[in-house]
């Protein structure tokens, strides 16, 4: 990533583990998985933004992004999900 | 000794229970795929960002959005103007131009009946297409038992209409064309541009069901030239239950109500409006139109291997519809020499459908594929796929690696495939009678 703004890399590299850790605890597997890659891949097309103010919304939006993960993820935990197919036996009860 | 004794017994013990547990295990893992349901693959689902903006509507405000004279009503009518702020700013229209309903099918019946009913006076004919969503059809029906005059217009075999033909079917009392812009079964994509020019030019109004389009291809109703557009909420990974209506201003489209009531949504749709649902709506448009170009990237590149995979293992594979006029993100494969329902029944696990939802409870091959002139035993045997945004890869591999199988399983079965096999030109056979 290339940060040469004045916004450093560690508190957005944070965010980005963040993100991720959460979407990995997604239970519904397409949940799951789309969340994981479109964080990468919204991280992966703006690595090269520079204008602070538009790093700024893009970090905003990303804060707001894992507030939603988080919330949706307490909400799927609550209820039964399905597993599907393509998915992995799960290997205990 | 003694110990050595007990020793025995232990580890017998351990041996047992380790064998006892690992039994129990594997009977528990067949249990668990027994009982436990794996859902389906290609699920449509709803985005999890729509349920965020959803329920602080179902959880906290409660509000009618019509009611003046308090907060929550002013609370909940804010967030129904915004919602509706948010559908318009999709198709390029004003937010004074949508009218919220309860889906894409009472929009279709809102606007073809409500056309053709307040212009009866002088205007007796209605347009449409033979690949209309069954909802369409059903209205036509209707209006041809109050008096009107429909006319079905037939499609080539890639599935669009001739635009010759139906500027030859315009007449001078015609009220109302309705074509979809992405059919829902074949995916072709009608060339709905030069369908509104047409029509502007004559002076009529033109509908167009958009419910497979909106979200997934640019639409601008100006650019279209679009009178009236259905738009379908569980389409655009949505909530179930909610759609809207554009109704173009100017020129001004003056529809009859189907519902009547107290006067909401400009008193083309009596009834309170859905909080929670209209904001959904609109968050799923937003989203929608935030998405568009990432989206259609991956369920091109996804749509794409489906077909490659399965049309280079399996011969005798036909697309249905045009293949550059399309929507990637829905495919109609014919597998000839297959019985369309056992494929159907052998892929239980992938929520496929061999012809639309609505009309999958009848066994009639799909009149889409009628329509296009596919063979009767093709229609029969054919499957739709539906890409979306969260479709896998992995989901896209398995399917097309099941299908393969469960196609050439099916093949082996069958004495059709064998004569084809043997070169018999199986139109050239006379079946005897008993």
């Amino acid at each position: 990533m290339d940060f040469r703004s004045s916004i450093p890399a560690a508190p957005v590299l944070s965010l980005y583990r963040r993100l991720l850790k959460e979407s990995r605890s997604f239970p519904p597997y397409n949940y799951r998985t789309y969340a994981l890659r479109r964080v990468r891949d919204a991280f992966r097309e703006n690595r090269s933004v520079e204008d602070p103010k538009a790093l700024e919304q893009l970090l905003n939006k990303a804060c707001d992004s894992l507030a939603i993960i988080q919330r949706q993820v307490s909400i799927r935990k609550m209820y039964e999900t399905q597993q599907t197919v393509v998915e992995p036996e799960p290997k205990n009860l | 000794s003694d110990l050595s004794h007990q020793q025995g017994i232990f580890v017998h013990t351990t041996a047992t229970h380790w064998i006892f547990s690992l039994f129990l295990s594997i009977l528990f893992m067949f249990g668990c795929h027994c009982f436990q349901e794996q859902c389906c693959l290609f699920l449509p689902l709803q985005d999890p960002r729509v349920l965020d903006t959803m329920l602080p509507y179902q959880v906290n405000y409660y509000g009618n959005p019509h009611s003046r004279t308090h907060a929550y009503g002013w609370e909940s009518e804010a967030a129904m103007e915004k919602a509706r702020k948010q559908v318009a700013d999709l198709i390029g229209a004003d937010p004074r131009e949508i009218v919220f309903t309860s889906g894409a099918t009472e929009s279709n019946n809102m606007s073809i009946k409500g056309v053709a009913r307040f212009y009866k006076a002088k205007k007796k004919h209605v347009i449409t297409t033979q690949i209309e969503h069954k909802c369409v059809l059903d209205s036509c029906r209707v209006l041809e038992s109050e008096g009107f005059e429909v006319t079905y217009l037939p499609v080539k075999s890639n599935g669009l209409i001739d635009l010759q033909q139906l500027d030859e079917t315009i007449r001078p009392d015609t009220s109302l064309v309705s074509v979809m812009t992405v059919n829902n079964e074949i995916g072709v994509k009608q060339p709905i541009k030069e369908i509104g020019h047409i029509c502007r030019s004559k002076n009529l109004f033109f509908h167009t069901d958009a419910a497979q389009a909106i979200g997934k291809i640019p639409i601008n109703v100006s650019d279209l030239k679009v009178d009236l557009m259905s738009i379908s909420g569980h389409k655009i990974y949505g909530p179930k239950g909610v759609g809207a209506l554009y109704v173009r201003r100017r020129p001004r489209v003056r529809i009859e109500p189907l519902q009547s009531g107290g006067g909401q949504e400009r008193g083309l749709r009596s009834g309170t409006v859905p909080t929670p649902l209209a904001v959904g709506l609109g968050a799923a448009c937003e989203l929608a139109q935030q998405e568009m170009e990432y989206d259609h990237a991956r369920v091109s590149v996804l749509a794409n291997r489906l077909v490659q995979k399965i049309m280079s293992e399996v011969p005798d594979v036909v697309m249905n519809g045009d293949p550059e006029q399309r929507y990637p993100g829905c495919i109609n494969l014919s597998f000839a020499y297959v019985e369309g329902e056992s494929l159907l029944m052998a892929l239980k696990d992938v929520a496929l459908s061999s012809g639309s939802a609505c009309t999958s409870a009848s066994l009639e091959p799909s009149y889409v594929l009628r329509a296009i002139g596919a063979d009767e035993d093709l229609a029969h045997s054919s499957i739709r796929f539906g890409i979306g945004r969260f479709t896998t890869e992995e989901e896209v591999d398995y399917t097309a690696e099941k299908c393969i199988q469960q196609v050439r399983r099916l093949r082996e079965m069958s004495p059709l495939w064998e004569m084809v096999q043997e070169g018999v030109d199986l139109k050239s056979i006379k079946w005897t009678q008993h």
